[in-house]
C-alpha cells in the first residue's frame, strides 16, 4: 500500500520523572462498597425512588382497606398480610427487573462496567442489593400489618389475632424471593426494561390464566399442571399446605422456568459486548 | 502508556477493526483520528474490556485493563456523553463514580469545579443537560480518580471552540504532568489543535501514524493552477509525485521546486504553498477516501 511510505514512528516521549507523580496504593474495591453503591442507584432516580416508596404506600393503603372492609372476624394478622403481600408480590420483581435494566435502557453499564470490569461482581452485587430490598420490604410490610392488627381490633374492639407461624412467614418469604429472583432472571435475559416487564406480566398472569383454563377444560392436563405452572406452585407457598409432592413440583417449575433461562441469562450478559 | 498489538475484531463476515498496531506514548496527547465508523470506538471499547477482539491484545502501563484492581484509579475513560443516566443529577453520577472507586465525597465537588460545571448545573437532572455540559460531566468521570492514563472517545463532540480550547488545555496539562491521553475524532481539526501524535485509521485499518510534525512536514507543497495536468506532467519528469486535488495539486516537494517546475513549464500559477494544516487535511481526507463512504462520490 502506497499509504505505508506515510508510516513513522512516534517521536520519542520526551522522559518524564516518575517522581512528579506521588506513587500511591490502588486498592481493590471490597464487594460490600459495589453491594452499596447497587443500593443507592435503586433509589437515587425518580422511577426508582416511588417504586421504593410505593413498597410503603401500597403497605398502607392494602392494611387501611382491610380495617375499613374487612368483617371484623377477618381482622387478623394473616388477612393484614395477604392483603399487603399480594400487591408486594407484583412491585417486588419490577424492583428486580429495573435494577439490571436500567444499566442497558440508559447505557449506564458503559461507566459501570468500565470503572468495575468484571462484570459477575456486578451482577452478584446487584442480586444481594435487589435481595435486600425484599426481604426489609417484607419486614416492613409485617410491621405495617401488625400495626394494622392492633389498630383494627382497637377500633373493633376484639382481641388482636396472630394467627402467622414462624414457618408460614418462612414460606412467604420465600416465595417473593422466588418472584423476584424471576424479575431478574427476565432483567437478565432481556436487557431492556420494556421488554423484561412485558415478559413479566406474561410470566405471571398471561400464562397462569391460560395454563388454568387449559386445566379447566382438558382432563388430561389437569393433573399434569402442577408440574407445568410455575406460578401455581409459587402460590402454594402462600397457602401453606406444602407436601414433598408440591416441593418436587416448585423445583421442577422453577428449574425450567427460572434456574436455566438464568443460567442462559447470565451466560450472555458476561459475554455480551456492552455499547 | 497504552499499546495496542496486532489487534482484530470481526462481527461475522465484516471485519470492524483489521489488525491495529500502535501506542499512545506517557507524556504525549494521542490523536485517533478516522472517519465515523472506522474502527475508532470498537478499538476503545476493546483497550476497556467492554468488547472481546477476535485477536490481539492491548496493554495499559504494562497491564491487561481487566488485571487493574481499581480501574477507575488508574485509568479515566469517556466512551460516550450520552450514556448517563438522565433521570440521575450530574452530582449524582459523579458521587456514584467517587463511591465505586472509593473516594472522599469531597473530590465530587473539586472535580466539578475543576471541569466548568457550576454547583447549580451539577443539581440539574442529566436529561436537562447540553451535549456540552454531557461531556463536562463524562470526564468528571473520567477524571475524579486522578488516572494516569486517559482515554476518551470524541470529547470535543458538542463543544464550542472555547470549550475545545479548554479541553486542549487540561489535556496539554495532564499529559505534561506525566499522563498519557489517547482521545478520537472524525474531526481532523481538533486532533490538530488537541493532540501531540496522531494514529490515523480508515476502515478498520491504520493508514497513517507519527508525530503531528512528521505528518505535517510529509503533507508537502500545495500548488493551483488552470492546467494542473500539465504541471503534473513536468513535474512527473523531475521526478516528483503528485496527487490532483480539486482545482490543483499536492506535491511531495518544497514550494521553491515546485515554483522553479512551474516556471520553466510556462504554467501560470494562482496559489503555492507549503501544505501544513491544509495539507494534513488533504492527505487525511486522501488517506481515507478509498475507505470512507464519501469516497464513492469523490
Amino acid at each position: 500500500m502506497s499509504t505505508t511510505t506515510l508510516t513513522t514512528t512516534p517521536a520519542p516521549s520526551t522522559p518524564v520523572d516518575a517522581s512528579t507523580r506521588p506513587a500511591r496504593v490502588v486498592r481493590p474495591i471490597p464487594t460490600t462498597r459495589l453491594v452499596g453503591v447497587e443500593l443507592r442507584k435503586m433509589f437515587d432516580t425518580r422511577a426508582g425512588f416511588w417504586m421504593m416508596a410505593s413498597v410503603g404506600i401500597v403497605s398502607v393503603l392494602a392494611t387501611a382497606a382491610v380495617i375499613i372492609w374487612a368483617p371484623d372476624e377477618a381482622i387478623t394478622q394473616n388477612t393484614f398480610s395477604t392483603a399487603i403481600g399480594m400487591p408486594l408480590s407484583v412491585v417486588l420483581p419490577i424492583i428486580a427487573i429495573m435494577s439490571i435494566t436500567g444499566e442497558y435502557s440508559q447505557r449506564t453499564g458503559l461507566t459501570t462496567y468500565t470503572l468495575v470490569p468484571w462484570r459477575g461482581r456486578v451482577i452478584a452485587s446487584k442480586l444481594v442489593a435487589t435481595l435486600l430490598v425484599g426481604v426489609v420490604s417484607m419486614l416492613l410490610a409485617l410491621a405495617v400489618g401488625a400495626l394494622g392488627n392492633l389498630l383494627g381490633s382497637a377500633v373493633t374492639g376484639l382481641d388482636a389475632t396472630w394467627d402467622i407461624t414462624l414457618a408460614q412467614l418462612g414460606l412467604i418469604v420465600l416465595a417473593n424471593i422466588l418472584g423476584m429472583l424471576m424479575g431478574f432472571m427476565l432483567g437478565v435475559l432481556f436487557r431492556s426494561t420494556p421488554g423484561a416487564i412485558v415478559g413479566y406480566f406474561v410470566y405471571s398472569f398471561v400464562l397462569p390464566v391460560a395454563l388454568g383454563t387449559l386445566a379447566a377444560f382438558q382432563e388430561w392436563f389437569r393433573d399434569l399442571q402442577p408440574w407445568v405452572d410455575v406460578q401455581f406452585a409459587i402460590t402454594r407457598l402462600f397457602d401453606n399446605s406444602m407436601t414433598a409432592e408440591y416441593w418436587q413440583q416448585l423445583a421442577v417449575t422453577t428449574l425450567v422456568w427460572l434456574w436455566i433461562p438464568l443460567a442462559v441469562g447470565l451466560r450472555a450478559i458476561l459475554r455480551a459486548e456492552v455499547k | 502508556m497504552i499499546s495496542v498489538e496486532h489487534l482484530t475484531k470481526h462481527y461475522g463476515h465484516f471485519t470492524a477493526v483489521d489488525n491495529v498496531s500502535f501506542t499512545a506514548a506517557t507524556g504525549r496527547v494521542t490523536g485517533f483520528l478516522g472517519p465515523n465508523g472506522a474502527g475508532k470506538s470498537t478499538t476503545m471499547r476493546i483497550m476497556v474490556g467492554l468488547t472481546r477482539p477476535s485477536t490481539g491484545h492491548v496493554t495499559i502501563s504494562g497491564s491487561d485493563y481487566r488485571e487493574l484492581v481499581n480501574p477507575g484509579l488508574e485509568v479515566g475513560v469517556l466512551l460516550d456523553a450520552s450514556a448517563q443516566h438522565a433521570g440521575r443529577s450530574g452530582r449524582e453520577i459523579l458521587a456514584i463514580a467517587a463511591q465505586t472507586m472509593g473516594l472522599p465525597r469531597s473530590r465530587v465537588s473539586e472535580t466539578l469545579a475543576r471541569v466548568g460545571l457550576t454547583e447549580s448545573e451539577a443539581e440539574r437532572r442529566v436529561r436537562n443537560y447540553s451535549l456540552g455540559m454531557r461531556q463536562r460531566l463524562g470526564l468528571a468521570t473520567a477524571l475524579i480518580g486522578d488516572p494516569q492514563v486517559l482515554i476518551l472517545d470524541e470529547p470535543a463532540n458538542g463543544l464550542d471552540p472555547a470549550g475545545i480550547r479548554w479541553m486542549r488545555d487540561l489535556l496539554r496539562g495532564f499529559a505534561d504532568a506525566g499522563g498519557t491521553v489517547l482521545l478520537s475524532s472524525h474531526l481532523l481539526h481538533e486532533i490538530e489543535v488537541i493532540a501531540d501524535d496522531i494514529v490515523v485509521i480508515g476502515q478498520g485499518r491504520i493508514v497513517a501514524q507519527g508525530s503531528k510534525s512528521e505528518l505535517l512536514a510529509a503533507a508537502g507543497t500545495l500548488v493551483r493552477t488552470a492546467d494542473p495536468e500539465r504541471l503534473a506532467r513536468a513535474l512527473a519528469e523531475a521526478s516528483v509525485t503528485t496527487t490532483p486535488i480539486d482545482g490543483g495539486l499536492r506535491v511531495d516537494a518544497d514550494p521553491e521546486l515546485v515554483g522553479e517546475t512551474a516556471h520553466r513549464a510556462g504554467v501560470a500559477l494562482r496559489e503555492l504553498r507549503a501544505a501544513d494544516g491544509a495539507g494534513l487535511e488533504e492527505m487525511f481526507l486522501e488517506l481515507t477516501a478509498e475507505t470512507a463512504r464519501e469516497g464513492a462520490a469523490a
